[in-house]
């Protein structure tokens, strides 16, 4: 069942990211070109997905399980480091030289574009990258990824 | 602003507002596509289903929308090949750093007033905003 939920989320993410326009990296970055021509509709589908998670996340916190699971893995940690501040800035260049963030990345896949497929092939590569890179530092407990911690 | 399309805008993030709250209110989990994805690459046992499940399902949905008329146009990408791959790398190594992207810490995270995530938020916006002007405006034209 869980499984099921998930694929239907995705689903449900997916058809947002396309009748929004943001899975074309042209849309983002007309969003993201402010001294071009500007166009706001990006804010518009932030404040759209706020206004309906923002009450969804305070009636999910009012529960003491989800509905189809054992237990809720709430983000625990609220402080700011510098992989914080560096990661999001390197995620910030990426984004504006591509106009591609993960989800709409992953979901070009489906139009099987060989641009899309190296895209995401360098992020999987990126991401396995800070993985090893982490794992040979000798101590640092303090930045496992968001919602890796169960509450 | 003569692309700004504020009615599919309003409905497209409100779905995706939806999905956010549907994972977590049904499975416990944050609907951070970077997080999700990440976590197959190196994969812990009970950890690989709804991660699939859930990846699958962004990849179907612009082919369902197909099969109604309704399918996406390839993205328009950069010309250069190290561009596309330098992008891909910095946003893979970028949002595994600061654990969540556009999703993770841009909804689910601003949703519950974390710190973290607006601060994030804010830092990956600006320098995003700063990218394109320098490329756009200042090295490209």
């Amino acid at each position: 069942m869980p499984i099921i939920a998930s694929l239907l989320c995705g689903l449900i993410f997916g058809a947002g990211l396309l009748i929004s326009g943001m899975v074309q990296p042209t849309k983002v970055l007309g969003f993201l070109d402010i001294f071009g021509a500007w166009d706001p509709s990006l804010a518009v589908v932030m404040i759209a997905a706020l206004a309906v998670s923002a009450p969804g996340f305070m009636l999910a916190k009012g529960r003491s399980r989800p509905l189809l699971a054992v237990r809720s893995f709430w983000p625990t940690r609220d402080d700011i480091d510098r992989p914080l501040v560096i990661g999001s800035a390197m995620f910030g260049a990426g984004w504006g030289l591509v106009g591609f963030c993960p989800g709409p990345a992953l979901e070009s896949l489906a139009t099987l574009s060989p641009g899309v497929i190296v895209f995401v092939a360098a992020m999987a590569a990126g991401m396995v990258l800070r993985d090893l890179w982490q794992k040979s530092r000798p101590a640092a407990p303090r930045d496992e990824a968001l919602g890796q911690r169960p509450s | 602003m003569a692309n700004f399309t504020p009615l599919s805008a309003a409905v497209g993030g409100a779905l995706i507002g939806l999905s956010s709250v549907l994972l977590m209110l049904l499975t416990g989990r944050i609907a951070g596509i970077s997080g999700i994805f990440g976590g197959l690459l190196n994969p812990r046992s009970g950890e690989i289903g709804w991660r699939i499940a859930f990846i699958a399902g962004l990849i179907l949905a612009p082919l369902l929308a197909g099969l109604i008329g309704h399918g996406m146009q390839p993205p328009q990408m950069p010309a250069s090949w190290a561009v596309i791959v330098g992008a891909g790398l910095l946003v893979g190594f970028g949002t595994r750093l600061a654990g969540g992207c556009t999703s993770g810490h841009g909804i689910c995270g601003i949703s519950r007033l974390s710190a973290r995530s607006i601060v994030a938020t804010v830092i990956f916006m600006a320098v995003a905003v700063a990218t394109v002007a320098l490329t756009h405006h200042v090295f490209g034209g």
